[in-house]
């Protein structure tokens, strides 16, 4: 059964897009086939002018190194690598590494403290602000989050996503956010909801 | 409520099949290689045994014609009417095409048991035996025989190579000796109010049995080893069932806490669990006791003799498997797998009812009891260089093998978690960054597999170690002891300066052995002389020795002494021995002497003579060129009878085709616990594999293909395999040390020297690479083939 | 050769071939190919009959003998020679188709030793010459004149004994003039007897020797084929009575039920009276576990023509010949109409 169905829609620039919908309603798949994590059954997907639906494994993981950075509820830390090598990681794994970026990152987000502990010694605002400062520092085209503060309580929610969509403003990214949350899809420049895999 | 309890905890097995297999096989495969080792070892004793009795005539005093080779028939007769219970055997060598068969005459309703001859006709049809000529003869002789002779032949592998059995009357005929004997043998038993032999049979010589053969001795030693092996192969399934358990355990507290909280009692649920483990150990022994056998009847030469043991069949020189190897090869499968759980249930039975259900614990906890970990296996480390140093006795020589073998296993994941922090803080790529990261967050995970991989190499280059300088040492021995082409037992003959005068004509050299038993240091030994010439001054070799020990001892000026003397008496170089009345000497040289339990010195022939007048040369060693012109002559000059004149060639042959049998089934041994090893490996990485995905995933989906992460995958999992393998060089160097210096001389009181063998390590090494990327391919394929859906679900919200 | 293999061996030998392992001494009923037939009239001839019959495929020549030491304990005494031929015939040499075994053995109430020899013919070891008499295996022999003063001896691991023994009456024939019938289907032996020998000598024992005193009766059987197809085993008995009367019975069961008795009344000047089936009557009153098995140890035979009614006891109830070929021989204290002593030998008894 098709989860997603004639979903168009077009992202430059700079400029942020929120995704919201039911469980189920697709927004998450749609995600993953932005990221070139999952195939789609038809339709296109183009990136800086690219169609990325027709490459193979291995042009879609150089992508994801180079030009897309991925947010996750999650966080989905490299737990055996400390919060300094959490942070570089996806920027050395494009090969772009900026060292003045990255500390510029880390004071931004608050973490120069944390920089030699492991992820499990984090709280969860912590590992997310890590998260986003491995995205950021890769300096993505575009950067796509799902849920981002979905695993943290309102206040921190707040504060995490105030920094980071001021971070990614400064980096002039294009911005596809998933969320339930009409209060954090109202902070995005535009607002597209999904309701059984269609936009509503 | 027993049943409801045993159903759940039951449906855990049902749920986790992999688990089960992981339980099942490797407690199968432990048992399996301890009771195969087990068959080997006594297939090896009953062809040592079987190449004593065939080279020696076994245990048993014989009478030999005083002169000439053989004695007339009625002899055997007059003796048997005397009341002295012998049996005649009739012996020589057959032509058979271009060969020469050693062809034994035996008397089937005399033979004594005990002997090859019984060994040859035990089981095959009597009447048979004497009506229709048959013959009895080793495969490849018994070839031989088909095709020259019209009797029938039967094949026997525990008859020695180059020899057939038959009926004297048939022997006697093909050996054209008809109404001759050779010698006869004498039962163990005989009837009391005997005349004696003296008055009965003043014509011929009593030769006494040697006791324990020299082969027997040297051979114990090994056959101990060996068993220590055996246990060292069962440990190592222990370990992998040790994995399996804890893991079930682990995974079983959500439940356990359950059932307690709906009423069931620790007790019973802890009675129930260990009853499970019962049934499963039970199982898996059974099947492992099968294997076992399947593997030492495929290792063994004679599959038929197998499965004739497997039904009890008592057939001497044959495997034998016995209702008590059934029992011990299950003892051994439920106590290791007791032994293995005791940990997981002593834990389970202190677990507060509300405890943390978290299953996934288990990997991270073997990680953080690391620094305990490493305190135990220095302790353990300790208490065997403290067994070493102070300890006396078998006992304390297993200890230390305990102790090490232990220590080795818990220092292990202390040394590569060490080794992988120096390994990533010298990587400089971020993927070899993350590499040696992720490989020390595997490592808790893995310990136990690698453990057991520790084990097993270090076991197999322990064996390895020991089996070939066993054989080096035994090689060596023999060049040494065997130095002369041809051996001639001067018991026989009468007139022995005679023959002394004429073997001094024929021979290049002649070396009388000269012997008697008596008192060294206050201990029972044996004195020798000998006639210090070129063959001792080349062949042989000292442990310790003067630059010039043969020159002092030929002057009559030093004594040079075994090294049992040695040890048992605190006998040093240069220390004095007194070896005569009035003459005591000081101690040149200390040689090895493997084949022999009591003390030895040797003195010069003049010496000798000097101080034993009435002692004449029991033996006489002969080097020549033409060993088989001599022989004849001998035989023609002074009839001497085949068996008084020992050939060093045939016995050297033999005895190292005995050997040869032993090392193809230690090399096969080597090649089945590395692959248990690897087996426990591959069930430790596909219980990872659920547990690795959250940890892959983002990897994945920051831009490194699902390819590239197998790769690594096997990498990684070669990467420690070489590591433990690594380090098990050293561990089983250090084992082999401990049996052939420490646990042989308190068995034995010798030492074995020690050899190394680099290339058979290195072999060792790759084989056990190989085996560790075997084990990876399967998982690590799976990673590579798996849906994207599978690592999406790392990041699904409703997870 | 380990000593369970070489009893299953000499069984075949002893049975004479092959397959009737399973049927125990029943196997004693096969055909007999080559071997002469035991005849009824045949007229004995001695000293030739006294030797062996090398075209009969089995014989023996079986004492026993009941001794009193001279504190008045009861000892048994038996020396067997068996002669069995793998072919009728005789040749020199090994190439002898003659297999020939001993057996001795000691008893008394509380112990039993038994000693067993193996020989082939042919080369000396072992045989039986006629004139004059001597059957011997290795050092064990009987020699010297049945009908006057004969030398036996024997010796085993743990005993040993010499004695002398002088007949004081004439030989016995059992059955018609010595063809003795074993089944209802005609099987028979020739079968004689000297029941009247009296004995004097020493039993050599571990404790020490023993001047014994008593009296000895020698058996003399050859056949082909003795027993019927499904006979079992035999219970046999020699009995001497304080009379001067003796008594040779035998009863040979049968798998299907009917056993076969045959008796042998002896009167003190040797008048001998044969009495076919059914005559004596021989029954186990009790069993004792005897190496494994059960085996009647206490009897009750009677002979109703003789006015006999006497209960047989075993001296030793485990006199257990624990040898290759295994059976109970032992000696037994007779009381009732009559008293007296003799001896029992029961074969066929197998372990369940």
């Amino acid at each position: 059964m098709p989860v997603l169905r004639g979903v168009t829609l077009a992202l430059d620039r700079g400029e942020s897009l929120a995704l919201t919908g039911e469980s189920g309603s697709g927004k998450s798949t749609l995600l993953h086939l932005v990221a070139g994590l999952d195939r789609a059954d038809g339709g296109h997907i183009l990136l800086d002018g690219e169609d990325v639906t027709g490459l193979d494994d291995r042009r879609r993981a150089a992508l994801r190194r180079t030009k897309i950075g991925i947010v996750f509820q999650q966080f989905n830390l490299i737990p055996s690598l400390d919060v300094a090598a959490n942070i570089a990681f996806q920027a050395r794994l494009g090969g772009a590494v900026d060292k003045s970026r990255l500390d510029r990152l880390t004071v931004a987000l608050g973490l120069e403290a944390h920089t030699r502990k492991y992820p499990e010694q984090l709280s969860g605002g912590q590992q997310q602000r890590v998260a986003i400062a491995r995205t950021l520092a890769a300096s993505p085209r575009l950067i796509l989050a799902d849920e981002p503060t979905g695993n943290l309580d309102e206040k921190t929610a707040d504060e995490v996503m105030d920094q980071f969509l001021a971070l990614v403003a400064e980096t002039g990214a294009a911005l596809l956010m998933v969320t339930h949350s009409p209060r954090l899809a109202g902070k995005l420049g535009r607002n597209i909801h999904l309701s059984q895999g269609r936009v509503a | 409520m027993t049943g409801a309890t045993l159903a759940a905890l039951a449906s855990h097995w049902a749920r986790n099949p992999l688990q089960f297999l992981t339980l099942v096989v490797g407690l199968a495969l432990a048992t399996a290689l301890w009771s195969g080792v087990q068959a080997i070892n006594s297939e090896a004793r009953a062809s040592y045994d079987a190449a004593a009795a065939t080279l020696g005539e076994g245990q048993l005093d014989q009478l030999l014609p005083a002169a000439g080779e053989t004695m007339p028939q009625d002899r055997f007769v007059a003796l048997r009417r005397a009341g002295w219970l012998v049996s005649p055997i009739v012996e020589g060598r057959l032509r058979v095409g271009a060969v020469t068969l050693r062809l034994v005459g035996v008397e089937p309703l005399t033979a004594p048991g005990g002997t090859a001859a019984s060994a040859a006709i035990a089981g095959r049809d009597l009447a048979d035996f004497l009506g229709e000529g048959t013959l009895v003869a080793h495969p490849e002789s018994a070839e031989l025989l088909r095709a020259e002779l019209s009797n029938p032949v039967i094949s026997d592998a525990s008859i020695a190579p180059g020899t057939a059995i038959t009926d004297i009357a048939v022997a006697q005929r093909l050996l054209n000796r008809d109404g001759l004997v050779s010698r006869l043998v004498l039962a163990l038993a005989q009837p009391i109010r005997q005349r004696p032999l003296a008055e009965v049979a003043p014509d011929l010589v009593l030769q006494r049995a040697d006791g324990a053969s020299d082969v027997g001795r040297l051979t114990d030693s090994f056959h101990l080893n060996l068993t220590a092996f055996g246990f060292l192969s069962f440990a190592v399934g222990i370990f992998i069932v040790h994995g399996a358990i804890g893991l079930a355990f682990e995974q079983r507290r959500g439940m356990v806490r359950t059932l307690r909280a709906l009423g069931v009692p620790l007790d019973r649920l802890i009675v129930l669990m260990v009853l499970e483990l019962v049934v499963l150990a039970t199982l898996a022994g059974a099947i492992g006791i099968v294997l076992g056998y399947l593997v030492a009847a495929v290792l063994l030469p004679d599959v038929a003799a197998t499965i004739r043991g497997l039904y009890g069949a008592d057939v001497a020189g044959t495997l034998q498997i016995r209702p008590a190897w059934w029992l011990s090869g299950l003892a051994m499968a439920i106590g290791g797998a007791l032994v293995a759980a005791a940990g997981a249930l002593w834990r389970l039975s202190r677990m507060p009812i509300l405890a943390s259900a978290g299953g996934r614990a288990w990997a991270v906890a073997s990680g953080r009891g690391r620094p305990l970990q490493g305190a135990a296996a220095i302790g353990l480390f300790a208490l065997a260089v403290l067994l070493s140093l102070q300890g006396a006795g078998l006992v304390a020589g297993f200890g230390i093998l305990a102790c090490l073998f232990l220590g080795g296993a818990l220092a292990l994941p202390l040394c590569l978690a060490l080794i992988l922090k120096v390994g990533q803080s010298w990587s400089s790529g971020v993927l070899a960054l993350w590499f040696w990261a992720d490989s020390r967050q595997q490592l808790p995970g893995l310990s136990l597999a690698l453990m057991a991989l520790l084990l097993a190499m270090a076991a197999n280059v322990g064996v390895s170690t020991m089996v070939s300088s066993f054989r080096l040492t035994f090689v060596g021995f023999l060049d040494q002891r065997l130095s002369a082409e041809l051996y001639v037992d001067a018991a026989a003959v009468r007139d022995r300066v005679a023959l002394e005068r004429f073997l001094e004509a024929r021979a290049d050299e002649v070396l009388p052995i000269l012997s008697v038993e008596t008192e060294l240091a206050g201990l029972p030994a044996e004195l020798y002389g000998a006639r210090v010439g070129a063959t001792y001054r080349e062949n042989w070799r000292f442990l310790e020795a003067a630059p010039d020990a043969w020159d002092q001892v030929a002057k009559g000026e030093a004594v040079i002494v075994n090294e049992q003397l040695s040890r048992r008496a605190g006998l040093r170089l240069g220390d004095s021995l007194a070896v005569a009345p009035g003459t005591t000497l000081p101690i040149a040289g200390i040689v090895g002497d493997y084949g022999n339990p009591i003390g030895q010195a040797i003195v010069a022939e003049a010496l000798f003579r000097q101080a034993h007048p009435s002692v004449l040369p029991a033996r006489f060693g002969l080097r020549t060129e033409d060993a088989e012109t001599l022989r004849r002559a001998l035989v023609e000059a002074f009839g001497l009878p085949s068996s008084s004149i020992i050939d060093q060639v045939a016995i050297k042959r033999f005895s190292l085709s005995v050997f040869e049998r032993t090392f193809s089934v230690t090399g096969a041994l080597n090649v089945l616990t590395l692959a248990v090893a690897a087996f426990s490996i591959l069930m430790s990485l596909l219980t990872l594999a659920a547990m690795r995905l959250p940890q892959l995933a983002p990897v994945w989906a920051m831009g490194v293909t699902q390819r590239r992460l197998a790769w690594l995958e096997v990498l990684r999992t070669v990467l420690l395999a070489l590591l433990t393998a690594v380090l098990a060089i050293p561990l089983g160097l250090l084992l082999a040390w401990v049996l052939l210096a420490v646990v042989n001389v308190e068995a034995f009181g010798w030492q074995l020297p020690m050899f190394l063998f680099p290339f058979e390590y290195a072999q060792l090494v790759l084989l056990t690479l190989v085996a560790a990327a075997a084990a990876a391919s399967w998982p690590a394929w799976r990673l590579s083939r798996m849906e994207p859906a599978s690592l999406l679900k790392v990041f699904a919200h409703e997870r | 050769m380990n000593a369970k293999l070489r009893s299953l061996l000499l069984f075949f030998w002893l049975v004479g071939g092959g397959a009737a392992l399973a049927q125990g001494f029943a196997g004693l009923g096969t055909d007999a190919d080559g071997f002469a037939m035991p005849q009824p009239g045949y007229a004995f001839a001695f000293p030739q009959d006294h030797g062996a019959h090398p075209d009969f495929r089995i014989e023996w020549w079986y004492l026993t003998a009941n001794l009193e030491g001279p504190d008045g304990t009861a000892y048994g005494l038996q020396w067997t020679l068996f002669r069995s031929g793998l072919k009728p015939g005789e040749a020199e040499g090994w190439g002898s188709p003659q297999v020939w075994f001993g057996h001795a053995a000691v008893t008394s109430a509380t112990m039993h030793k038994a000693a067993e020899r193996f020989g082939r013919g042919g080369t000396g070891q072992a045989g039986v010459t006629a004139a004059p008499f001597e059957a011997w295996i290795d050092d064990w022999r009987m020699a010297g004149d049945l009908l006057g003063s004969v030398q036996l001896s024997a010796t085993g691991k743990d005993f040993a004994y010499d004695v002398t023994m002088r007949a004081n009456g004439p030989f016995v024939f059992h059955g018609q003039d010595g063809y003795s019938v074993k089944s209802a289907a005609g099987q028979a032996s020739h079968y004689y007897s000297q029941p009247f020998f009296e004995v004097e000598g020493t039993l050599t024992l571990p404790e020490g020797e023993v001047p014994v005193r008593g009296s000895a009766w020698l058996d003399r059987e050859w056949s082909s084929q003795p027993l019927g197809e499904n006979q079992s085993g035999w219970d046999w008995f020699s009995l001497s009575f304080a009379s001067g009367d003796k008594l040779m019975g035998f009863r040979l069961r049968d798998e299907t039920g009917g056993d076969f008795t045959s008796a042998t009344w002896i009167e003190a000047d040797g008048t001998a009276t044969p009495y076919g089936d059914g005559a004596l009557e021989a029954t186990p009153l009790e069993v004792s576990r005897v190496a494994g098995r059960d085996v009647p140890t206490r009897w009750r035979v009677t002979l109703a023509d003789r006015g006999l009614d006497v209960t047989v006891a075993a001296l030793n109830s485990q006199a257990w010949m624990d040898l290759a070929v295994s059976y109970w021989e032992g000696s037994v204290v007779v009381s009732g109409s009559h008293d007296g002593r003799g001896y029992l030998e029961m074969t066929g008894y197998e372990t369940p």
